[in-house]
């Protein structure tokens, strides 16, 4: 059923269509099946080799290859940028292997493959996030024994995860894990979300859109289907809390959404802007101005719409 | 040789708190330990001495949960059924561990996450059973580390920071937090040198007598076992050659062998 199958042999790619092969797509879908039918439990994969280094996405591209179709339009983000390195060159492999469309606009992505946030536009039924793990086991710094972690996970023994947080407010007066914080799926599974920032996690609770996670070195794949309740592990004395930050985007002024702190001089200047590219872009063309977004435009850092 | 002990004349709990019925644990052709059978009741402390490699920590790990015997039938008390331990899933098991059962390794390294600060390692059995609030779970393992005569002010040390015998303490108080109906111990004063014993087995009398726990104290040495224990087996070679009341084996020993081993016993 591949679309290059369409192609005359002369300009046929020496690759199948989305890189991998047929069998290994459908080995894939396989444990995708299961791990949408067992939210947040992890299942083993044959995690093939691809074209870039293990550690820098491998599981996320072949999600990402395993379900992607000719109708299916693409978003990359990399720490919510969508200009990093990796994101552009992992949007432009699925342009040559997938004949994909691409795009930057949260809203008209079918498939987004992210590496540390789920994008501040809210997420809707049919879409798919895929993300890019590199440490699927949440207990694994506590339990080095991947035999006991899987038993732990079994019988559902997550005191541990506990000690751990405890330890947290112990030292810190507050749990001072910021990424990758461990949330329960389904009241069932404890599971690492993969690096995105603690203020990404109640996005993950009850979204409209399926999630899937792929760790492509430690060969592992896990899942939270639409509407699955995604609960930060907390105490309750010391209740589950988000970043905040004490000003707004210095660029488009949203106060609502996940900042990046950037060091602009050599003199202490820094400011604060969304980590989301697109969605600041977005506000700047709505008009929104953030307080340095002159400053930044005169130095043709970006481009600021609103001007003449 | 084998004493009867009536739990009505004791004014103990009648139905024993462990059953424990032909245990027997071989490696390969050598017999670890050997058709063991004994009857412990609630607040009873039985002592296991012999000489090492007698198969007293065999049978330990065989008794705790930890090894499956080859042979025999582990059956437990805790509820109102009997609970043969090794027919039960394994999940089933390792609960009744975290709850019911305390382990106290001879090396408290083993016992202890050695990264996580005293309280902590107390707490983790309340947050193993649900404990969800860090006030009440940090209460609870201040009042423990007291108990065990750790100052509250070393709640937020790691037990690296501890010496030998306040890790042996530590371990004791991560054990009886979740006030568990049976204590195994396994060598509870090894490695320490006279005094801190002496401190040690002085806070185990008073916990065992407080709480009423059952216990099981394996030994080599013969005053913790006097201090201790109510009853005492004696083993050899993987059997049990002598069981009864501490006192009377120790002062009218009738096998053999216990005879040589509380002549040996060095008197200062």
């Amino acid at each position: 059923m591949t679309v290059h199958q369409s192609i005359s042999d002369e300009t046929r790619p020496a690759y199948n269509y989305a890189y991998l092969d047929e069998q290994t797509k459908r080995m894939i879908r396989r444990a995708l099946l299961k791990a949408v039918a067992i939210p947040g439990y992890q299942v083993p994969f044959g995690s093939r080799e691809m074209p870039l280094a293990r550690g820098w996405g491998t599981g996320g591209i072949q999600v990402t290859a395993a379900i992607i179709g000719p109708d299916d339009t693409l978003k990359v983000i990399d720490q919510g940028a969508d200009d990093t390195t990796n994101a552009v060159s992992i949007r432009r492999f699925f342009e040559r292997t997938a004949d994909a469309r691409t795009t930057e606009a949260t809203d008209e992505a079918t498939i987004i493959q992210t590496r540390h946030r789920i994008p501040e536009a809210p997420l809707k039924a049919g879409q798919i996030m895929v993300y890019q793990v590199p440490q699927p086991e949440p207990l694994r710094k506590l339990e080095p024994h991947e035999a006991e972690t899987r038993k732990m996970h079994a019988w559902a023994e997550y005191g541990l995860m506990q000690v751990k947080l405890y330890e947290n407010i112990a030292r810190f007066g507050e749990v001072t894990t910021t990424y990758d914080y461990p949330v329960m799926v389904n009241g069932r599974y404890v599971m690492a979300p993969s690096p995105i920032p603690k203020f990404d996690n109640p996005k993950m609770q009850m979204s409209p859109a399926l999630q899937l996670f792929g760790a492509g070195r430690e060969k592992r794949i896990y899942a939270v289907p639409p509407h699955t309740s995604v609960r930060s592990l907390d105490f309750d004395d010391h209740p589950f809390r988000i970043q905040s930050w004490e000003q707004p985007c210095a660029l488009c002024g949203a106060a609502d959404s996940y900042l990046d702190e950037v060091v602009i001089d050599d003199q202490g200047g820094r400011m604060f802007v969304c980590s989301d590219s697109h969605h600041c872009e977005t506000r700047r063309a709505e008009g929104h101005r953030g307080a340095m977004l002159a400053d930044a435009s005169a130095l043709h850092l970006v481009e600021d719409e609103a001007k003449p | 040789m084998n004493m009867q002990v009536n739990p009505q004349e004791l004014g103990l709990d009648p139905a024993p708190l462990l059953s424990v019925a032909g245990v027997s644990r071989f490696y390969g052709e050598r017999i670890g330990c050997a058709d063991v059978s004994f009857d412990l009741w609630p607040g009873e402390v039985l002592g296991i001495v012999g000489e090492s490699g007698s198969g007293k920590s065999t049978l330990l790990r065989c008794l705790a949960g930890i090894d499956k015997p080859d042979e025999g039938q582990v059956l437990f008390r805790g509820g109102t059924e009997p609970l043969d331990i090794y027919s039960v899933a394994e999940q089933e098991r390792r609960r009744l561990m975290c709850t019911a059962w305390g382990i106290v390794h001879q090396n408290p390294r083993d016992g202890l996450r050695m990264d996580v600060s005293a309280g902590g390692n107390v707490g983790e059995r309340l947050m193993d059973n649900g404990a969800r609030h860090y006030g009440k779970i940090r209460e609870t393992a201040l009042d423990w580390l007291q108990r065990v005569e750790i100052a509250a002010g070393r709640i937020d040390d790691r037990p690296r920071q501890f010496s030998g015998g306040m890790q042996q303490r530590l371990q004791i108080a991560r054990v009886l937090v979740s006030e568990p109906k049976l204590v195994f111990m396994d060598e509870p004063t090894g490695g320490l040198d006279v005094s801190v014993q002496a401190r040690l087995l002085d806070l185990l009398r008073v916990l065992v007598r407080d709480l009423g726990l059952a216990a099981i104290i394996v030994t080599h040495d013969l005053a913790v076992a006097r201090l201790l224990t109510d009853r005492l087996m004696v083993m050899k070679d993987g059997r049990v050659v002598e069981q009864g009341l501490t006192d009377q084996v120790l002062d009218d020993p009738h096998h053999a062998y216990t005879q040589l081993l509380t002549s040996a016993v060095l008197t200062v």
